[in-house]
């Protein structure tokens, strides 16, 4: 392989690069999917090919093909650098990239059980039998069982002498339940809305116990046919930590990119509230509010040995004791601020360019027990699992909803509610925060359809949370 | 290899009962810019080969990117044994019969051929149109060309290639900005000059924004905030999966007067007008499929599943690629609005006090069985005082029912313009002035 990236790099640099480095990728995923006894969907997909990137001058050019030959190598090289040297006729501030990144090395995946050597009968046997369970319930009229295995082997190397193979592993499965009235549908899901889904093995699919849940989440659909709308007021709301995650992603992951600071993404992802001016100089949520992003928890879909720069994985604090400290970089954008790059550069494919993406933005875990935060709320919404989420281009104004509810009284959870939302203000939302869950019920969540980027990239990205308490909170905008 | 080839050795390899390849061959450039300069710039050169294995009524589906002819074969033998591990699924009818499909041009080299030389020089022309206006521009313009084609065993044989270009910016003032973007299959839809000029409008327009209390106003929606009604009443449920699993707007609705006369939705995949392409992803023609006729809701679009299901049902030609995630089902690809017969001013003039919205932006479905969407307004909110926009104010967001909405066109404008959707396609859409829109609270 070397041979290959050598050659790339020599092109690249004699045709005039002062920077350039490539990846090769070969990437197999398999997903099947279940329902209402049926197979809906099942296969294989292999994808390999390889991607340029050179800066030419202060100029970015990108170039990819999959066809991994030495003509092609050569051709797709040439044209990175043509594309560079058109991008200098609409030239920008001079680029640095701060310290060299000669990274060396292997990573893999640490797995217990490889998610390709569970067959598919094996997979759709747990996924039927899951799904049987979800239809024993008469009020559901769809019911979905899925499961997918990620393999991506990685090859990176640069021109200032990295050179790092990988290979990370996924697994992921969920079941989900919708029931259906004449004027209604509602739908669970478990663990997640999403698909469950990590870097690991096989054992990342029966820890999530898809078949033990089912008859639940098929009750739970069912009921929520009939349950009572989420009133529309201000009230205290507790987020499950599956919604406390998705929180994260929108309101804390996202404004600390720092290429949206820098206004790169603003006519497709949006910018940050978060402007660098506010670094050590905002407070971002209460004091009880600690935010990390790092890419070495086990099990999180930002979890790898170094970042599609090469640059290796790292932990590094975002916000602490409510204070703004951090951004996500990239090795040019973090120079801008004379930092280092903390590694968040990544691509979704061998044919997309690197951008900076969220590893794994957690909160860090508080010291309430669930059962006493609902125990010390007198009046209040308890929220699980996300439905919808709405936030706007500075990651200020959201509005999100969730699959299930219930209305707290006097320290008890008691009506069942549907069509729960939420709305608020990031900061404000933050700062209302006064109740965290401890490291006990703390979950690494994964976000595998974070979508960013022109063309548009899908990334998986890792969320880890507790339940967590909020005050003054507007719920129930629902029309 | 052509797709001919492709198709002949996969399907010599197959020992299925049906096989059916899809292919898909796509050159994709992309020059973005940002602070008035290109910051990325990127090229790719892929294809996909989608092979379905039938056996009974049982599907397998493997796909991959590599192109020599063993491995094709590889292909169709896993595909195959795929297959084999399933129970029958009886509500699958099998790959749809070979029929007459009528060409249709949406082809242009100077798109396939558009060199990055030419992506700077358009980009370059609102750059420095922004900076010489004080602000900032961002964007991005795409120059594709796609070669696809589907074949099968019961005589399917059909192959198209299009291109599609599609620029667009948002330009940023100290405290405004303006959007404006161009699509089409041919170069000549690229107006970098006019791209600009209307963004730059925009944000002196809206400098300055002010407060806005949320509540329920009456709205005059640019063609861009328009194609959202479309693209997300698609997304939650135009398609005929949507209405069987009983998640779709248009359950309990069909045949019933549910928007304003005026309104009539159409998918029209031969229109030379949109971004035609022939057949759907089966290799099915195109029908043209009216959704909505004169306010009533008429039908959702089908594949040959999903009409299979029902009695007497014929696929639409809106098949999406078969996918190992599972059927994400029929959906529309070529949404047309059909115009009306008012001007943008005269939506205007005929407000006595409402808002005036450039676009919509990060809009998702709240619940999908009324079409209940949020979104946040975006690069340019006005407030219309006795017909004239009086003043710019600060984004929205709204909580609504597009249904409702279109229940309330008071009316639609003359012209339309072609967009890209979000979700693959392209929809055809004009202004409409709607006499009820749900704002649900405001940003800083």
């Amino acid at each position: 392989m070397k041979d290959f990236t050598s050659h790339a790099l020599n092109v690249a640099t004699a045709k005039g690069a002062r920077y350039a480095d490539i990846r090769i990728i070969d990437h197999r995923q398999q997903v099947v999917s279940v329902k209402n006894g049926n197979v809906d969907g099942i296969g294989d997909q292999y994808s390999q090919g390889f991607g340029i990137r050179v800066l030419v001058g202060n100029s970015w050019g990108f170039a990819s093909s999959a066809f991994v030959a030495k003509a092609e190598i050569e051709r797709v090289a040439t044209l990175a650098v043509q594309i560079a040297m058109a991008s200098a006729r609409v030239p920008g501030p001079p680029v640095d990239l701060g310290s060299p990144v000669r990274s060396t090395g292997q990573y893999t995946t640490p797995i217990e059980v490889d998610p390709f050597s569970i067959s598919l009968e094996q997979k759709l046997d747990l996924l039927f039998r899951a799904d049987e369970i979800l239809r024993r319930n008469s009020g559901v009229r769809v019911s979905e069982a899925n499961a997918i295995a990620v393999r991506n082997h990685k090859f990176f190397s640069n021109t200032e002498g990295a050179f790092v193979e990988q290979i990370l592993y996924e697994s992921g499965g969920a079941v989900a339940a919708t029931a259906v009235s004449d004027t209604e549908v509602q739908t669970r899901s478990h663990p997640n809305s999403f698909r469950y889904q990590g870097t690991g093995g096989w054992e990342y699919v029966t820890d999530a116990d898809l078949v033990g849940n089912a008859e639940r989440v098929a009750a739970e659909a069912a009921a929520l046919l009939s349950a009572e709308v989420c009133p529309r007021k201000d009230t205290t709301l507790v987020l499950d930590s599956s919604q406390v995650a998705l929180q994260i992603h929108e309101s804390c992951g996202h404004p600390t990119e720092l290429d949206r600071v820098f206004g790169t993404e603003a006519a497709f992802a949006g910018r940050s509230f978060l402007t660098i001016e506010k670094r050590n100089n905002f407070r971002y949520g209460s004091d009880i509010v600690n935010l990390t992003a790092d890419s070495v928890r086990p099990t999180g879909l930002g979890t790898f040995g170094w970042d599609d720069e090469g640059v290796p994985a790292s932990s590094t604090p975002l916000v602490r004791d409510g204070e703004f400290v951090g951004y996500l970089m990239s090795r040019e954008t973090a120079s801008t601020l004379a930092l280092e790059s903390n590694g968040c550069m990544r691509a979704d494919g061998w044919n997309r360019l690197p951008l900076i993406r969220m590893t794994n933005v957690s909160l860090e875990p508080g010291t309430w027990e669930l059962d006493d935060i609902i125990a010390d709320t007198d009046d209040g919404i308890f929220m699980e699992t996300n439905r919808s989420w709405s936030i706007d281009d500075m990651r200020l104004n959201f509005q999100f909803g969730t699959e299930i509810g219930y209305e707290i009284k006097g320290g008890k959870r008691v009506r069942l509610l549907k069509n729960c939302t939420y709305a608020g203000i990031t900061p404000d939302f933050w700062k209302s925060c006064d109740a965290i869950g401890n490291s006990r019920h703390w979950r690494l969540w994964g976000t595998p359809n974070c979508g960013k980027g022109e063309p548009m990239q899908t990334m998986g990205t890792g969320h880890g949370a507790s339940p967590a308490r909020f005050r003054n909170v507007k719920v129930g905008v629902f029309r | 290899m052509n797709f001919r080839q492709i198709a002949d050795v996969v399907m010599s390899a197959s020992s299925a009962d049906e096989t059916e390849v899809l292919g898909f061959e796509e050159n994709e450039s992309l020059t973005r810019f940002a602070n008035n300069c290109i910051h990325q710039n990127v090229t790719e050169k892929n294809v996909q080969i989608t092979v379905r294995s039938v056996i009974a009524t049982k599907i397998g589906i493997a796909i991959s990117n590599d192109l020599r002819p063993e491995s094709l074969r590889e292909l169709a033998i896993r595909a195959s044994n795929v297959a084999k591990l399933q129970p029958p699924n009886p509500q699958f009818k099998g790959l749809p019969r070979s029929q007459v499909i009528t060409p249709v041009e949406s082809f242009d080299g100077a798109v396939a051929e558009c060199t990055p030389e030419q992506r700077a020089a358009s980009v370059g022309i609102i750059c420095r149109k922004a900076a010489q206006a004080g602000c900032a521009a961002a964007g991005s313009m795409t120059a594709s060309s796609l070669n696809v084609g589907v074949a099968n065993s019961n005589g399917v044989f059909a192959e198209h290639r299009l291109t599609l270009a599609d620029e667009s910016t948002v330009i940023m003032g100290p405290n405004s900005s303006g959007w404006a973007q161009r699509t089409g299959w041919h170069l000549a839809a690229i107006e970098a000059e006019a791209l600009a000029d209307e963004a730059i409008s925009k944000v002196k327009m809206g400098a300055d924004p002010v407060d806005f209390e949320p509540g329920e106003y009456s709205v005059v929606l640019e063609p861009y905030a328009t194609a959202d009604l479309l693209e997300m009443l698609a997304y939650d449920g135009m398609g005929a999966l949507a209405v069987q699993e009983g998640r779709s707007w248009m359950n309990g609705r069909i045949g019933e007067r549910i928007m304003a006369d005026s309104v009539n939705i159409v998918d029209d995949g031969t229109n030379v007008a949109g971004i035609p392409w022939p057949f759907d992803f089966e290799g099915v023609p195109k029908k043209v499929a009216p959704i909505v006729a004169s306010g009533i809701a008429v039908s959702p679009v089908y594949d040959s599943f999903t009409a299979g299901r029902e009695d007497g049902k014929q696929s639409t030609g809106h098949a999406t690629p078969p996918s190992p995630q599972g059927r994400f089902g029929p959906a529309p690809m070529n949404l047309f609005l059909r115009p009306g017969s008012t001007s943008l001013e005269t939506m205007i003039k005929t407000t006595k006090f409402g808002l005036y919205i450039t676009r919509f932006w990060y809009t998702r479905t709240v619940h999908p069985r009324d079409a209940v969407v949020t979104g946040m307004t975006r690069d340019g909110t006005f407030v219309i005082r006795n017909g004239e926009i009086a003043h710019p104010i600060k984004s929205l967001r709204f909580t609504q029912s597009y249904v409702e909405g279109l229940k309330y066109t008071q009316a639609i404008g003359e012209t339309t313009r072609v967009l890209r959707s979000g979700f693959g396609g392209a929809v055809s859409v004009p202004a409409v002035q709607l006499g009820k829109f749900r704002f649900t609270s405001s940003t800083r």
